[in-house]
């Protein structure tokens, strides 16, 4: 477990702040989730995936050997072997309440969402206005869970008139995959 | 226009004359086929049973020909159709089961175009099966016929049989005599004794039959020698468990039901072949139950075990709240209900249109799908904000996650498992439900202290033999043996007492930690609990749930610490949750009691001690007792304490001899029990020691240190398998029981002789630190255990052991 070098930070968060649904720049992420109002947060970089953990928590962590360790706090997302940042559904909750773009589909599509597919027109309940094509998005069932990420095939307009089983969200990742691909996780 | 109806005559109803006669080729086939002893149990279909005939037809037509003639001129006649029926039909059914036929129960299903008689008689027909060709043909189909009936059916009254019936009932009698042990004597004696003896009361009084058939089953209960041999056959189910309610009504009162000449062992003995039967339990497993459960019990905690218990899930209430997570299953088209008002966040779920374990919520991780009885280890151990926690053995990660959101997401979790496979589904289930304060870590629980320790609090919830969820794990049934108990209690008591090293006593919110298993076995539960009472300084509280039953403070032969009544089992037919056992200590103090060294430092005394007792032990009278001790100890259920012997034997050497004079000894030279690492292996041998003189029991040498032990004055557990734990150093120290013998001796509880004083030699097992031994309270008559204060200075008075102590003890206590 180490902190993240300069490089690997960022990266991080240039996708994070990329990430087309949220609304942050990476200044105001560094600010917004490292410094809480419950204590001093950071990142750990371990075993090439990123933690998003407490200082407290941190240093107790150091007591445990590497090899043994094999997670704290939350796990935000790892780097790949060309080091690139991949973000995991994990991070859904801290990232969610930051999205711009938000989309909410019926609860008939919710369990085809969840098997990994995409959203149908039929499934659609609402949009963010002004949501361009090909835009970040997080969807959200008509309970306002969280499910998952995903991005605009259609520009809001354009979902307005499009047929019931055209595709408006590509399917990115959801929740789903908590149980689909438990492995991934660790 | 075709017949002319004529009022006068009246149809026939009924099958006709002829409809008795043909039963088809398969029946007129059966009297060629092979009596029930050459196809064993095997169904044949109609082609098979002709091919069948056609070979017997060709090898064997003498011997069949005395049959088919036989059996011709009975479908004449009313009665004998039917008899020829039942000849024939028996035959067919011979080699399918004795046991269908049994008691009315099962009919087979073919061929039995008339009466049940026919099947019932299979019984008897099955059994005389092989007499077919010696036997007359006639005779025997009336015998079969009667015999049949008598046997099973109360409803089969038939006036008319009861003659023939009882004829053929006498003359199957004399034939199975002649016959011997061709059939499964469990049967035949069933029969035989029921034919005769139910036939004429049959007629009269079907409810005094029943009565009757329960009186008669006894005498079967004791079948001759080859009893086991009916295992040959596949058992017939509903008559096992006839005979199993059968049985436990006659235990209930046994001495007005009982059988005479039948001894209540021999009662037992076939009630646990039956539930084993039955039920597909294997005898170990089987037989620990009966001796934790009455009958009563035993049969309804065997059957809640082959029905799931319901499914359950507990909401997180990091994400959500109960209220609004149930309202939210319900619109999906769950239905369920709140736990049970110990409970704020348990919801059971009664049945569900959707997969409860796929819903939208349940991945969002609005709940987890959790067993009752695993929320409560989390309930006892009621964890604050900003502490410490530590779960040793967190897969799959229900109890952590519970522990997180009690403590609100705050402090630090260390949730640890050894398993990394499922360490897998802990990192999932953590992050699906929100969990940010949790580290997750692959070490062997046992290497805990070291690696980081001081926690307020820790949760053990040790891998168990599983006996408690025999509902999701049948397997559980049949793999589990002895051994497997034992190396669970094994690895649970070094867990524990790592567990018990990694919480911090001086912590100012905790100092507590929970210990829990899923199984209803006392080796792995009340032994381990009483081990660490006696090896470490902590004392066990209530643990704030106020239903299920408690522990037991004593268990067959032995004793457990009488604060053992806070710990809580719980059991499946009581509770409707997962058999489960929890208990909850305060660690007090964070020094490490020595083992035995008494007053002295705790290392040397013991390995004085050592030596000593291995001087000491060869001479004394305890080789002679060693053997016998062996032989005892092997005997001894408690096995556990096997595994810890030998090693300590062969650490210890003496200890063998030693173990009587050890557990003496032991008991008085530490008062502290808690074995130090030194002293673990003095204590084990103390504990060889200490449970061997209690196997011995009849070692009179012993029975000084007994009186010695009881003195102590405190309860100590005095069960043995505690001494072993403390034993060891018990024994250690027994050199320094003759100091404490003194004392001991004031306090001889008399009754402690022979069998007594052995066991609390090894009840003495000073382990508990005085406090506890304090708070053991008065020791309890004999049994109480023997624990010996510190091991006074003073030379012990010389007991019976005299000889052996005094010269062990003597020197290594000045």
């Amino acid at each position: 477990m180490r902190p993240l070098t300069e490089e690997e930070t960022r990266v991080m968060f240039e996708k994070i702040a990329k990430y087309p649904p949220f609304a942050l720049s990476i200044g105001e992420n560094l600010q917004l989730l490292v410094d809480r109002p419950d204590g001093t947060y950071c990142f750990r970089l371990h075993n090439d995936r990123v933690y998003y953990v407490s200082e407290k928590i941190m240093k107790l962590a150091a007591n445990i050997s590497g090899d043994k360790l094999v997670s704290l706090g939350t796990c935000f997302g790892k780097f790949t072997k060309t080091h690139k940042f991949r973000l995991h559904i994990t991070a859904l909750d801290y990232l969610a309440p930051y999205a711009k773009y938000k989309v909410w589909i019926k609860p008939g599509a919710e369990q085809s969402f969840l098997y990994g597919n995409h959203v149908l027109k039929s499934g659609l309940g609402r949009i963010t206005e002004n949501t361009s094509q090909y835009q970040g998005v997080v969807v959200y069932s008509m309970a306002d869970i969280p499910l998952g990420f995903g991005v605009a095939a259609k520009s809001t307009q354009d979902c307005r008139k499009v047929d019931p089983m055209a595709i408006v969200v590509f399917h990115q990742a959801d929740i789903g995959e908590y149980v689909r691909h438990e492995e991934t996780l660790t | 226009m075709g017949r002319k109806l004529d009022p006068t005559k009246k149809e026939k109803r009924g099958p006709g004359r002829k409809a008795r006669k043909q039963k088809g080729a398969e029946t007129e086939l059966a009297r060629f086929l092979p009596a029930a002893g050459d196809e064993n149990s095997k169904r044949l279909s109609s082609r098979a049973r002709k091919r069948a005939a056609k070979r017997k037809l060709g090898s064997a037509e003498g011997p069949k020909m005395n049959k088919s003639p036989g059996a011709k001129p009975l479908p004449g006649k009313l009665p004998k159709g039917i008899s020829a029926g039942v000849v024939q039909t028996p035959r067919k059914k011979g080699p399918q089961s004795f046991l269908n036929t049994a008691r009315g129960k099962k009919r087979p299903a073919p061929t039995h175009s008339s009466e049940e008689e026919e099947e019932s008689e299979e019984d008897g027909v099955g059994n005389q099966g092989d007499l077919w060709g010696s036997e007359d043909s006639d005779a025997d189909m009336r015998d079969d016929y009667g015999a049949d009936s008598n046997s099973e059916n109360e409803d089969e009254d038939e006036g008319e049989e009861l003659l023939p019936i009882e004829r053929a009932a006498q003359k199957q009698k004399a034939q199975e005599a002649v016959a011997g042990g061709q059939w499964i004597e469990e049967e035949t004696d069933e029969e035989e004794e029921i034919s005769p003896e139910s036939g004429p009361k049959k007629d009269d009084e079907p409810d005094g039959g029943l009565q009757i058939n329960v009186d008669e089953e006894e005498p079967f209960v004791l079948p001759p020698a080859g009893e086991m041999e009916q295992d040959a056959q596949p058992p017939d189910l509903q008559r096992v468990h006839k005979r199993i309610q059968d049985i436990v009504a006659v235990l209930r009162d046994f001495g007005t039901q009982r059988e005479e000449g039948r001894s209540r062992s021999e009662y037992l003995h076939r009630l646990r072949k039956d539930l084993a039967i039955y039920y597909s339990y294997g005898d170990f497993l089987l037989g620990k139950l009966m001796d934790l459960f009455p009958l009563s019990e035993l049969v309804e905690f065997l059957e809640a075990n082959e029905v799931p218990r319901p499914i359950t899930l507990r909401t997180n209430t990091l994400k959500t709240r109960r209220r609004d997570l149930a309202q939210a299953l319900i619109n999906r088209g769950v239905n369920l209900d709140p736990l049970g008002k110990w409970s704020k966040t348990g919801l059971v779920v009664y049945d569900s249109s959707v997969p409860i374990g796929a819903t939208p919520e349940y991945l969002a991780g609005h709940y987890m799908l959790q067993g009752a009885s695993s929320m409560l280890p989390v309930m006892a151990l009621a964890p604050q904000e900003h502490e410490r926690v530590l779960d040793m053995c967190c897969a799959p990660g229900g109890k952590t996650s519970y522990i997180a959101q009690l403590m609100k997401n705050t402090g630090v979790i260390l949730a640890n498992d050894a398993n990394a496979e499922r360490l897998k589904s802990v990192v999932g289930n953590l992050h699906r439900l929100g969990v940010t304060n949790t580290i997750v870590s692959h070490y062997d629980g046992r290497q805990f202290p070291k690696v980081v320790g001081g926690f307020d609090r820790v949760l053990l919830d040790a891998p168990c033999s599983g006996t408690g969820i025999i509902s999701k794990d049948p397997a559980v049934k049949t793999n589990k043996d002895e051994k497997d108990v034992l190396r669970c209690a094994h690895l649970q008591k070094e867990l524990l007492l790592s567990a018990i090293d990694s919480v911090n006593a001086t912590s100012k919110t905790g100092g507590y930690l929970v210990y829990c298993t899923c199984s209803i076995m006392v080796e792995e539960n009340e032994w381990v609990v009483d081990y660490a009472l006696k090896k470490r300084n902590v004392r066990l509280v209530p643990t704030g749930l106020d239903f299920g039953q408690e522990g037991f403070t004593r268990f067959r032969e032995r004793r457990f610490h009488p604060t053992l009544r806070s710990t809580r089992r719980f059991y499946p037919h009581t509770h409707n949750m997962d058999g489960f056992f929890i208990a909850k200590f305060k660690k007090f103090s964070n020094s490490i009691p020595q083992s035995q060294t008494g007053d002295s430092a705790a290392s040397t005394p013991a390995e004085v001690d050592l030596p000593d007792l291995k001087a000491q032990v060869t001479p004394k009278p305890e080789n002679s007792s060693q053997p016998a001790k062996r032989a005892r100890v092997a005997v001894k259920a408690k096995q556990q304490l096997h595994p810890k012997k030998a090693t300590f034997r062969k650490q210890n050497g003496v200890s063998k001899g030693a173990d009587s004079e050890l557990s003496a000894l032991s008991s008085v030279t530490k008062a502290r029990a808690s074995s130090k690492l030194q002293d673990s292996s003095q204590p084990a041998v103390k504990a060889e020691v200490i449970t061997e003189p209690k196997v011995l029991g009849k070692l009179k040498q012993q029975s000084p240190k007994l009186q010695s032990s009881k003195k102590a004055a405190f309860p100590k557990h005095s069960a043995p398998p505690k001494g072993t734990d403390t034993a060891a150093p018990a024994m250690l120290s027994s050199r320094t029981q003759a100091t404490l013998k003194p004392e001991d001796r004031a306090q001889p509880l008399g009754d402690a002789k022979g069998a007594e004083k052995v066991k609390q030699q090894l009840s003495e097992q000073p382990f508990k630190k005085a406090p506890f031994q304090k708070e053991n309270g008065t020791p309890k008559g004999t049994k109480t255990s023997t624990m010996f204060p510190l091991s006074s200075s003073q030379p012990p008075p010389a007991k019976r052991r005299k000889s052996q102590s005094r010269g062990s003890s003597q020197p290594l206590l000045s």
